[in-house]
């Protein structure tokens, strides 16, 4: 072995605890990189294969009704590549061993299998029989979350009736990856709600949809303006009811998903930039640190000969050992990570097959990301090493200079006690490591409360709107517009409390050059059960005349309350009206509008309820339930309490992998930036601690003296670490801000105190690892030593 | 004042006659005797061989006296020093400063026995270079029971004009009298100097002698100096020569030369 290697290997033995340090946080590094660059990689290409092999649609409509000769229409829209009608209804569901009921979507399908569009993937079974009647292939998030099998069936209320659909197949569609019903609900309750895929030739009759279609999904032609297809389309489907026909991006599972890929791709960039920032910073100062130690050996081994090539790869290797472990560790764990973080996703998100791989190129990447931030953090250093003349190297380096702190110039600091000058003047002789090393726990700070932070933001989203908007136990859908005889029968259910009928109706919005499709809700005038609030969480009235929009839509059309929208209402006579907006909802889930249940109705010429929300004895609750489910013309029954638990189980489950490995993350970072800090001040200014004792301060008094600098360091670096996470989750809330919802941005006090709290204890942990070496100080030594 | 009956009978007789023990001085002899040690060792181990550092060494030293221990490298004056200082319990014997027993206290009373009892004064000084002159006075004053101003303790030293400057900004021998100066501040009962001059030229070394012999004649601190520096000894109540871990000779003076009129 080279003798040089031999000293690298005593070296690094030497500063153990420093290269581990360092090591760890280039593992964090490594492995956030390679978990959410993999995990990133494995959900993009999962959804590009999946939506290529089973040929997701780019435009989707539905509709009320329209013959099938109506399809070739769509097809001759110039770019308009392959058209899929399809039936589309949901139904009210009991199955086995739910006591609520829930919602089935029904989808039909060719009888025969034949390539179409948003293709199932048979996970298992078979294809239904064609014609055989009661035969469904159902998806397998429902299946899986209702316990239920090959040859199990649920009853479903189809046209008033009870039928009996027996699932054959288990399948997974590209356009319910992310399977929710829409119309409010963010997380999936695969329990309550399910896609079941049916004969056409079945499906159809039973809907009065023979020869008929209800939904289109289609496809472009490479390079199409979709603006114009979706245009072409809205005007083929008018007569039909056409509900306006949307792209891609707009589809509820491909927006969530596309959401949570675009997240991921921003995480994996922002959160190794940090570590490996970090990292760089500490390779950097300590081996400054060791290169001003070695300072006379550096002197000696150059005087014999040795070039300044050899002495600085030789400091260049000291660091790419403790980087190179790094970098093992954090493949192996962010391996496991990605593996880990797949598996969750695969929970969310069904795809047919959700491989996690990892592409040697990510591993190519971190290395060389890595080992390219830990060069510019050494380089510095080993330039220090090399550019000493040997003989000016071989005399000590001159004593440190000091002058009075910037702080020293405020009359209040000339009270301070020496030992807290010698703190202060310590921070302020090197203001760039104070700096960055306040900066790196600031952001171990920020780790946390952005992730804290965000959670409490969506634990607020959740309680304004299961707490303070929607305020029902029951939410009752028609399958269709009824009249107002509904609403006597569905006040009269058992256990119901109380009942105000709604109408929702489905409307294009029109100002100026903008448009948005909408949905216009209409309430009683006095309405308890859905509220509609302003931020502050006050009551919004909603006008007899004219109409309130949700501050998201009026931003999206650009208006302003006293100006007018146009109103094309979708079903129906299709009136177009053109209203006063009066005011403005601060909501939080989807874009709605608002209006007067009368006035709604007076607009649309009608009598009609669309559904109704119900206050409920929770004691009748099992008997509505049972009665709700036989209920004809009950369309689809959404329970509050239901909706609460399925959010909580999402971030339960969620939770348990971001929550731990993110506490993890945020206390390396600060053990790494203390101790390693607290190491070098210890090794700059040993002599001084150990004369200290001398003097007769006690081990506990010179403690202070050393690892009060870090203790300031990390108590300045809070309150920053408070503020970027504060301002990192505005904007992230900002970013969040889709249309189906928004994040208010709200913070407890707890979080802080967590935040506090862990970070304070790795940093109180690093200071004891330090503490015991210097509790083991040599104080004779120092009477000899000349090394200040 | 007196290394008492022979610590080593064959190089105690084989001294000369003059500075073979004497009877006790009638000044010292009415003096106390702060510092007790008796028949102390003190073997290292250094990897595989045992350094014997010192050998049953018996010493007092008395209140108010100035000694100089003179020895080359290795004769175990420093090892004593640090005994004395408490920075090091023998390996056998027993010391003790007063009532308090050095030998056998655990590391907190050391500890405190150095805060209350003993001034340090180090070869290089050991300033904290992050404090000024006053600083680093009353950082030990701070913490002292009945300290004098740090000022005074400045003025003493000479360098009543030099309070605010940075041991950056001062020459070795004004950083070694703000040294002194933060030994003595605390009013201590000993004051132990290893090697005081040694990183000195000529006239600052003497210069820093002469604060020595002030503090020791003003205060009535027991001033113990170790150096190699055999000249020095002219300025001593008592110099003891060490060799090999062992007392080979007490001499006193019966006239006391003064720092200026010492030569080397």
């Amino acid at each position: 072995m080279h003798t040089l290697h031999r000293k690298l290997l005593r070296d690094l033995l030497h500063l153990r605890g420093q290269v581990i340090a360092v090591a760890l946080v280039v593992a964090c590094g490594v492995a956030s990189f390679v978990a959410m660059r993999s995990t990133y990689v494995s959900l993009l290409s999962s959804q590009q294969n999946y939506y290529r092999d089973y040929r997701f649609a780019d435009v989707f409509v539905q509709l009320k009704r329209a013959p099938e000769a109506a399809a070739s229409r769509l097809a001759d829209i110039s770019n308009v590549a392959t058209v899929q009608t399809r039936v589309v209804m949901d139904v009210i569901l009991d199955v086995p061993g739910l006591a609520e009921p829930a919602v089935g979507r029904l989808v039909s399908i060719p009888g025969r299998r034949s390539p179409m569009l948003n293709d199932l993937f048979l996970r298992r079974g078979r294809w239904v029989e064609p014609g055989t009647d009661g035969e469904v292939i159902a998806s397998e998030a429902f299946t899986a979350a209702n316990k239920l099998d090959l040859g199990g069936s649920v009853q479903a209320v189809i046209n008033g009736r009870w039928k009996r659909l027996t699932i054959v197949g288990i399948a997974l569609s590209p356009e319910y990856i992310y399977e929710i019903r829409g119309g409010g609900s963010l997380f999936p309750d695969n329990r309550r709600f399910g896609v079941l895929w049916m004969d056409r030739e079945v499906l159809g009759p039973v809907f009065n949809m023979d020869r008929a279609f209800n939904d289109v999904a289609l496809t472009t032609a490479p390079g199409a303006n979709l603006d114009e297809v979706i245009a072409r389309v809205d005007q083929a489907l008018a007569t039909y009811g056409g509900l306006g026909a949307y792209a891609r991006e707009d589809q509820l599972s491909h927006s969530f998903i596309s959401d949570e890929i675009a997240q991921n791709r921003i995480t994996s960039n922002v959160v190794p930039a940090i570590f490996l920032g970090v990292a760089a910073f500490l390779v950097h100062i300590v081996l400054s640190r060791l290169v001003k130690t070695q300072r006379m050996q550096v002197a000696i081994v150059k005087a014999f000969g040795y070039s300044n090539f050899m002495v600085g790869l030789h400091y260049l290797q000291l660091a790419m050992v403790s980087v190179l472990g790094g970098i093992a560790l954090g493949v192996a764990v962010g391996w496991y990570f990605g593996l880990k973080l797949t598996t969750l996703y695969a929970d969310f998100y069904r795809f047919p097959l959700l491989e996690y791989k990892i592409s040697p190129m990510i591993l190519v990447q971190a290395g060389l990301i890595t080992l390219a931030a830990a060069t510019l953090g050494a380089v510095g250093a080993v330039r220090a090493a090399v550019g000493l003349p040997p003989a000016e190297a071989m005399r000590p380096e001159p004593p440190a200079r000091y002058r009075l702190g910037f702080f020293e110039r405020f009359r209040a600091a000339r009270s301070l006690s020496p030992a807290t000058r010698m703190i202060v003047r310590n921070l302020e002789r090197r203001p760039v490591r104070a700096a960055v090393s306040i900066f790196a726990i600031c952001c171990s700070v920020s780790i946390l409360v952005i992730e804290f932070g965000l959670m409490d933001s969506l634990n607020r989203m959740m309680d304004i709107q299961f707490r303070n908007v929607q305020r029902e136990d029951v939410m009752v859908i028609l399958n269709e517009p009824r009249s107002f005889r509904a609403r006597a029968e569905l006040a009269r259910l058992p256990g119901v409390l109380l009942s105000e009928p709604f109408r929702a109706v489905p409307v294009r919005l029109r100002f100026e050059h903008h448009s948005h499709r909408s949905l216009i809700l209409g309430l009683e005038k006095e309405h308890q059960l859905r509220r509609v609030l302003d931020r502050q969480l006050n009551d919004v009235s909603v006008p007899e005349d004219g109409i309130l929009l949700g501050t998201k839509l009026a931003e999206l059309l650009g208006v302003k309350p006293g100006q007018v929208v146009t109103v094309e209402v979708l079903e129906g006579r299709r009136p177009v009206r053109n209203l006063m907006v009066t005011g403005m909802a601060d909501e939080i889930l989807g874009l709605s509008a608002y209006m007067e249940l009368g006035s709604l109705n007076r607009l649309m010429s009608e009598q009609a309820i669309s559904g109704s929300f119900l206050k409920v004895d929770g004691k009748e609750e099992p008997t509505l339930y049972s009665l709700l489910k036989r209920t004809p013309g009950v369309g689809a029954v959404a329970i509050r309490q239901a909706a609460v638990d399925s959010f909580n189980e999402t971030i339960r489950r969620s939770l348990a992998v971001s929550l731990t490995t993110l506490i993890v993350f945020a206390s390396i970072i600060a053990v790494g930036i203390v101790y390693n800090g607290a190491r070098i001040a210890l090794s700059e200014r040993a002599n001084e601690m150990a004369s200290l004792r001398i003097l007769g301060f006690t081990r506990r008094e010179i403690a202070v003296l050393l690892l009060g600098e870090q203790a300031v360091l990390t108590l300045l670096a809070i309150p920053f670490g408070y503020l970027l996470g504060y301002a990192v989750c505005v904007y992230l809330a900002a970013r969040l801000q889709t249309e189906l919802y928004r994040l208010p941005v709200y913070i407890k006090l707890a979080t802080y105190l967590w935040s506090f709290v862990i970070v304070a204890v790795s940093a109180l942990f690093s200071g004891w690892l330090v503490r015991r070496r210097l509790d083991r100080l040599d104080l004779v030594s120092v009477l000899k030593s000349r090394e200040q | 004042m007196q290394a008492s009956p022979k610590v080593n009978d064959h190089r105690a007789l084989s001294a000369p006659a003059s500075t073979r023990p004497l009877a006790q001085d009638h000044d010292m002899q009415n003096r106390e005797a702060v510092f007790h040690m008796h028949s102390i060792s003190k073997v290292y181990q250094m990897g595989e061989v045992q350094v014997h550092a010192l050998r049953s060494v018996e010493l007092d030293l008395y209140a108010g006296e100035l000694v100089v221990f003179l020895g080359p490298s290795g004769s175990g004056k420093s090892t004593l020093l640090n005994i004395m200082g408490a920075l090091d319990t023998p390996t056998s014997g027993e010391v003790t400063f007063r009532d308090h027993n050095l030998t056998s206290a655990p590391d907190n009373e050391l500890t405190r026995f150095r805060r209350e009892h003993v001034g340090f004064v180090f070869q290089f000084y050991n300033l904290i270079p992050s404090l000024t002159a006053l600083e680093n006075v009353t950082l030990v004053t701070e913490i002292a029971e009945h300290p004098m101003p740090a000022e005074e303790a400045l003025k003493r030293v000479g360098l009543g004009d030099r309070l605010h400057h940075f041991p950056a900004q001062l020459s070795g021998g004004e950083q070694q009298r703000v040294a002194i100066a933060r030994a003595i501040a605390k009013r201590p009962d000993v004051l132990l100097c290893d090697e005081p001059t040694g990183a000195l030229d000529f006239s600052t070394g003497k210069l820093v002698l002469e604060v020595l012999e002030q503090i020791n004649r003003e205060l009535g601190t027991t001033v113990a100096v170790i150096t190699h520096n055999a000249s020095i000894g002219g300025m001593a109540d008592r110099v003891i020569r060490m060799r090999s871990g062992e007392i080979v000779e007490v001499h006193h003076n019966l006239k006391k030369l003064a720092p200026s009129e010492l030569e080397w």
